[in-house]
């Protein structure tokens, strides 16, 4: 969190440019810029709050029980809060096969995403053949392709191999890392002096001990914003899981939720699901907390300025 | 200075991993799905060529068309919504007051959220009953049946849409950080005020940000699905049916795969279109700098 901040640079910061002119207008300093700092703090107070609202209102909802939310008007904050909610999610689904799915999926994903898009990109940086550039063009404009137009015959095909309803086909394409990750780190990587794996060279290192010693310990940061992103995309991951699991316990937790949702009960059980969908979401907040500043620098990385 | 074949080619042999993947799980796909559109495949039998049958019934398909008409309907107040939205927070997050950081975290928690777990929330917010609507009693409004009406369901999942701003904020956050600042301080000598500097040097210096949100949302509200899958399932009486809930349904509820790939070819087109239109405007309103580097 710290980070953020000392990379928050002089972009239109309106207070920094008033002090150019603060001698001359003395006014301004004294009234005016305390009197924007007041404004600014109102609007984001207001904004958070706007943003932040839906998250303390799921915490509020999983205390409830069914019959508060059917009341007219429903407690603002339940009293006394309905604790049994967080015991009774585990009982009526197969939520810890839920966990147990969606964590071997992200794991896998972030080491096996991460680690294979660090090598592809290691090519297209820093090695030399004819049809590079055009391969590589390839690799971004693949990041246009919809997801939709592929999904039939993938289905047609998983299934006669046998891979549906299993994490195989949510696991096995990732050997190919992922179009946007090799985009990222094949910029960061381009970004590193050559002079230090020409040097290498010289002394007789393969490019393999090139990339293992002198590029990926170099692009850590790069690698780790990379590892991050594809952690939340693993986890958050819907559609294609949705389309190929059937079986309740072979469900991911994301497409658990949704059977969670649709087709247990006869009628919704609203505190239920938002129970269910905060222990969903722990993670990523917990993870989002710890790598903050990954993400800024991930978006920065790809190299897209104003 | 000759080479050998394997001096000149040996750096392909790092992209073999993707080549493969590319091959297996993207370009045969790809063109499959084409050969499908054009048979009257039911996942069962060998597919039948009926080459453009598909394609004919899909221009006199009124439930196809209505998902088409709704995905304009949310694209068209999406986009230029979440892109106002987000460039006014990404401008308030980029003055300089103290505990930024922690402001910075909560508007972007949303969008890292986003999936399923989130969207259920929304039943709640949104309920007849719940906290929106007694919010808009407060004012002597009445709240409407939100998810329920033909009228307010699409706006319902528009209005939810400008929660998750996050990722272009992110991204024109990214791009007032690139902006130099000696451009400002240039504007100020020239005795400029702080809206004809927002206008006259943020908003132009911008505009390459501004450009590929605008491509990066039209790509995404094409593939709305989720959010309609889960808090409408495409009603009431397919108000909320995005074209990719249709092909959902013809093609994974009732197998009907060859018309199902030729809604994802259509798709596919008007994507593209779209894009390739954009790209085309775009240099009459974009700002490039000469950038050697690249």
């Amino acid at each position: 969190m710290a980070l953020l901040s000392e990379r928050a640079p002089p972009g239109s910061g309106v207070g920094e440019r008033m002090q150019s002119t603060v001698t001359i207008r003395g006014w301004r300093a004294r009234i005016l810029r305390p009197a924007w700092r007041v404004l600014v703090y109102a609007m984001l107070v207001a904004g958070s709050a706007i943003y932040g609202f839906p998250f303390a209102w799921m915490v509020r909802s999983s205390f409830m029980t069914i019959d508060q939310f059917y009341e007219d008007p429903p407690p603002f904050f339940p009293l006394p809060p309905n604790w049994s909610s967080y015991t009774e999610v585990w009982e009526t689904g197969p939520i810890v096969w839920w966990i147990a799915n969606s964590t071997i999926v992200t794991v896998l994903g972030v080491v096996l995403m991460t680690f294979v898009s660090a090598v592809v990109a290691f090519g297209f940086a820093r090695t030399e053949y004819p049809i590079r550039d055009a391969l590589f063009l390839l690799v971004i404009s693949t990041m246009m392709l919809p997801e939709h137009v592929t999904i039939i015959p993938k289905v047609i095909i998983f299934r006669d191999l046998g891979w549906l309803d299993t994490l195989l086909p949510l696991t096995v394409p990732m050997i190919g890392g992922s179009a946007f990750f090799i985009f990222i780190l094949r910029q960061f990587f381009r970004t590193i002096p050559r002079e230090l794996d020409d040097a290498a060279a010289i002394d007789g290192a393969s490019p393999l001990r090139v990339m293992f010693t002198i590029v990926f310990p170099l692009s850590k940061p790069a690698i780790a914003t990379v590892a991050v992103f594809s952690f939340i995309g693993k986890w958050n991951e819907f559609f294609e899981p949705f389309i190929y699991l059937n079986t309740p316990e072979r469900m991911t937790f994301a497409v658990g939720l949704r059977f969670f949702q649709a087709g247990m009960w006869e009628q919704p059980q609203l505190h239920l699901q938002m129970a269910v969908a905060l222990i969903a979401v722990a993670p990523i907040v917990v993870i989002f907390f710890f790598a903050q500043q990954h993400f800024v620098r991930g978006i920065t990385l790809t190299g897209i300025k104003g | 200075m000759k080479r050998t074949v394997w001096q000149q080619w040996s750096g392909i042999l790092f992209a073999v991993p993707w080549l493969l993947q590319f091959v297996l799980f993207i370009l045969i796909p790809f063109a499959a799905s084409f050969w499908l559109s054009l048979t009257d495949y039911r996942f069962r039998d060998f597919p039948q060529m009926i080459w453009l049958e598909n394609y004919a019934d899909l221009a006199s398909d009124d439930v196809f068309l209505k998902s088409v008409f709704n995905t304009l309907y949310y694209t068209v107040f999406h986009v230029p919504g979440v892109m106002i939205i987000a460039f006014f927070i990404a401008i308030l997050l980029n003055q300089k007051v103290k505990g930024m950081p922690l402001f910075r975290t909560l508007f972007y928690l949303p969008s890292v959220t986003a999936g399923v777990a989130t969207i259920m929330l929304w039943l709640v917010i949104l309920q007849p009953n719940g906290i929106l609507n007694q919010a808009l009693g407060l004012f002597g409004l009445p709240g409407p049946r939100w998810l329920t009406s033909t009228q307010w369901a699409m706006p319902s999942l528009i209005l939810m849409s400008f929660w998750t701003v996050g990722t272009t904020m992110i991204l024109y956050l990214a791009g007032l950080q690139g902006i130099p600042q000696h451009l400002y301080e240039a504007a100020s000598i020239d005795g400029a005020g702080h809206l004809r500097k927002l206008w006259h040097v943020t908003v132009p210096m911008m505009t390459p940000t501004i450009f590929l949100t605008l491509v990066l949302g039209i790509i995404g509200s094409w593939q709305v699905f989720t959010q309609a899958l889960i808090l409408t399932g495409g009603g009431p009486a397919n108000a909320t049916l995005f074209v990719l809930l249709y092909l959902y349904r013809k093609a994974f509820l009732i197998f009907q795969m060859g018309y199902a790939s030729a809604i994802a070819w259509v798709l596919f087109v008007i994507i593209l279109i779209f894009t390739l239109i954009q790209f085309g405007i775009a240099r009459r309103w974009v700002y490039y700098e000469y950038d050697e580097s690249s």
